[in-house]
């Protein structure tokens, strides 16, 4: 368990003054200059000793990223794009850092941008965040009239601007360059890679594209040092990790956890357990609805951190936990997800603008129980083609939540087809009709 | 866009004063040259501008080809951000924009009663319409981002959180009265706190 002295997101949950005041109180922008005297060098060995894996889902190593930035300032500038898009169903942890602690955004993004050799950094926040994107704007025009950033930045001779920027409800802008196209005053469609963001990012300059909280958890690893953060969890899974509870659960709730413990301990700790008890529970989404659910008895000993939950099968993702009880309709909570991926695929590849559609459909068939048993296999082959045939990640995202139920719960979904031909019209008849009456 | 509705589209569209300072500001955060990145900023002007003026907020075809013109970029590429992004409203809508989020967080905390609450204090029948004394639309959104504190009804731009169906008759019903109540938690916590430890903040570190 995490330790009260090792949190980091003192004010997760808003209890204390977010504003500059309060933020100092809590050791933010203490003497942020003699971090930056350091040097570019040392901030990112630094953060890459931390072992720092991204926050926003992909868990690539922060620091790694930052040095793949040109090391010179050529002719054209360098960015940083601060990921604030946080769409993934089951997650809402950005929210809380926006809104409670923005000024460890603030001073992050400054460090971050000092150690990529950026003078300005966009945040790209969901439209939907838009009382969160004022606080944070109250914040960033603090630490400007503070002069923490803005010309001479703390005094360290770097010029640093900061700047907000409003997505308009579009899932697909959480992807890296579909955020960058729509920065840029475009649709948010992804880009092909290579070239990647760091060569060719924003307006076709080297970026840096990196999730809300990991920017705003380095002040406190520069602060703590890399040896701090890397003892708090497991070898290549270091750090607390801010993480939100949701669901069939007694508390639901964001919290700061170390990665690493047992899943079952923590939604018996953070979520107040199972409603009804853990004999209640069906099934658990970890990371967010794209990643593959966990059966129970995977859910009894799983390891919540990167390769724990890549070792059973599914993934941490943003480690948003939708705990499923045993009342729920499984197969119309997955139909659900996958509407959501439908609604929001960007139409730019073929496979994933029709492939979710298709999915869609066919799920909303499986709900009924108004589908063959071998549609369930082709189900499962055509998410296998649509998972890798995609510019980004959508495309798993789109498969991954229905192969997970059909690997986890086939029973199930075979049995709701065999009560739907019995009361339908008979165990041969093809694809019953939706007007078919019920018998008896 | 049907014929009839065509027929309410504005023939002209001028930024107010209010509008002119909030361009200002956008326009100074891109470089100059990068003049395009502002089309999501100014398309929410103008949404804002028409709910100031009209009460409700939408954006014209014809203020798309203004923003074209102010951003010096096709107004096809004004169109098509417009149409893309789910959160421009290309017809009026009522004075509140009642959001429902049916994803599945929401939906295992019970927004199917938020919705049947919503549509049995307006009248509205389906989404994506507008009750009859113009007051209300009704739509259904994706995750909105705040599943802890599932099940969430966004009016405007304002979240009602861990809500239930008799709390959004009450609260559509303030709105009928011209009331608008604290957005937020309706169980009275903070945040996204567990609802069993109120106080997670330890002692020394509290501020007052």
């Amino acid at each position: 368990m995490l330790d009260v002295k090792d949190r980091i997101y003192v004010n997760l949950h808003g209890h204390d003054d977010w504003k500059l005041a309060g933020a100092r109180k809590r050791g933010d922008w203490d003497n942020t200059k003699a971090i930056l005297k350091l040097g570019r060098e040392k901030i990112v060995k630094e953060i890459i000793d931390s072992g720092l894996r991204g926050r926003g889902g992909a868990g690539f190593s922060t620091g790694l990223k930052w040095s793949f930035m040109p090391k010179e300032e050529g002719p054209l500038p360098h960015y940083l794009v601060i990921n604030g898009d946080e769409s993934e169903p089951g997650t809402c942890k950005d929210r809380e850092v926006l809104r409670h602690e923005p000024h460890k955004i603030v001073e992050g993004a400054l460090l971050a941008s000092f150690a990529i050799g950026a003078h300005v950094a966009y945040i790209y926040i969901r439209g939907e965040y838009y009382n969160e994107a004022k606080r944070l704007q109250i914040a960033i025009d603090e630490a400007y009239d503070a002069r923490l950033i803005g010309k001479n930045a703390c005094g360290s001779g770097w010029d640093f601007d900061f700047y907000i920027h409003q997505g308009a409800g579009a899932y697909i802008c959480g992807e890296e360059t579909a955020q960058l196209e729509s920065l840029e005053g475009k649709k948010g469609q992804p880009r092909l890679k290579p070239p990647f963001p760091a060569g060719k990012g924003l307006y076709g300059c080297p970026t840096t594209i990196n999730n809300v909280e990991s920017i705003s958890v380095t002040p406190t690893i520069m602060r703590k040092s890399a040896v701090w953060f890397s003892s708090i969890g497991r070898k290549n899974n270091t750090g607390p990790k801010l993480m939100a509870i949701s669901g069939h659960i007694q508390t639901p709730c964001v919290f700061e956890e170390a990665l690493g413990l047992p899943l079952k301990e923590i939604i018996e700790r953070h979520g107040g357990g199972v409603r009804g008890g853990w004999d209640n529970l069906l099934a658990v989404i970890p990371g967010g609805t794209s990643m593959p659910m966990l059966n129970k008895e995977v859910c009894e000993t799983v390891i919540m951190d990167f390769d724990g939950m890549r070792d059973a099968g599914s993934g941490l993702g943003t480690a948003g936990i939708v705990v499923m009880d045993q009342s729920t309709d499984l197969i119309q909570a997955i139909a659900r997800i996958s509407q959501f991926y439908k609604h929001e695929s960007c139409g730019q590849c073929t496979p994933c603008r029709e492939g979710s559609n298709w999915v869609l459909k066919v799920m909303q068939r499986m709900t009924e129980g108004r589908a063959e048993i071998e549609e369930i296999d082709m189900l499962m082959d055509v998410t296998k083609h649509i998972e890798t045939t995609t510019i980004c990640a959508m495309g798993m995202s789109v498969a991954w939540p229905v192969q997970a139920l059909i690997r986890n719960f086939r029973p199930m979904m075979e049995q709701r087809i065999m009560d739907y031909k019995k009361t339908h019209g008979g165990v041969i008849q093809v694809q019953v009709p939706a007007a078919a009456p019920v018998l008896g | 866009m049907s014929e009839n509705k065509m027929n309410i589209q504005p023939t002209d569209f001028t930024f107010d004063k209010e509008s002119e300072k909030q361009i200002a500001l956008v326009l100074a955060k891109y470089p100059k040259a990068r003049k395009a990145s502002a089309v999501i900023p100014l398309l929410y002007i103008v949404q804002d501008q028409m709910k100031r003026l009209t009460k409700s907020a939408w954006i014209p075809k014809i203020a798309m080809s203004v923003i074209a013109k102010r951003l010096e970029i096709a107004p096809i590429r004004v169109f098509e951000i417009a149409t893309f992004y789910t959160m421009f409203n290309l017809e009026p809508i009522g004075q509140y924009h009642l959001q429902v989020c049916g994803t599945t967080p929401c939906w295992l905390r019970g927004s199917d009663d938020i919705v049947a609450a919503c549509k049995k204090a307006t009248g509205i029948k389906e989404y994506g319409e507008t009750s009859k004394d113009g007051l209300f639309t009704l739509s259904e959104v994706e995750c909105l981002g705040a599943c802890a504190n599932a099940p969430i009804l966004q009016v405007d731009r304002d979240y009602y959180e861990d809500m239930d169906g008799q709390k959004t008759i009450e609260l559509i019903e303030a709105l009928k009265r011209g009331e608008k109540l604290t957005p937020g938690s309706a169980i009275n916590r903070k945040s996204s706190e567990p609802v069993s430890q109120k106080q997670s903040l330890p002692e020394n570190l509290r501020t007052k």
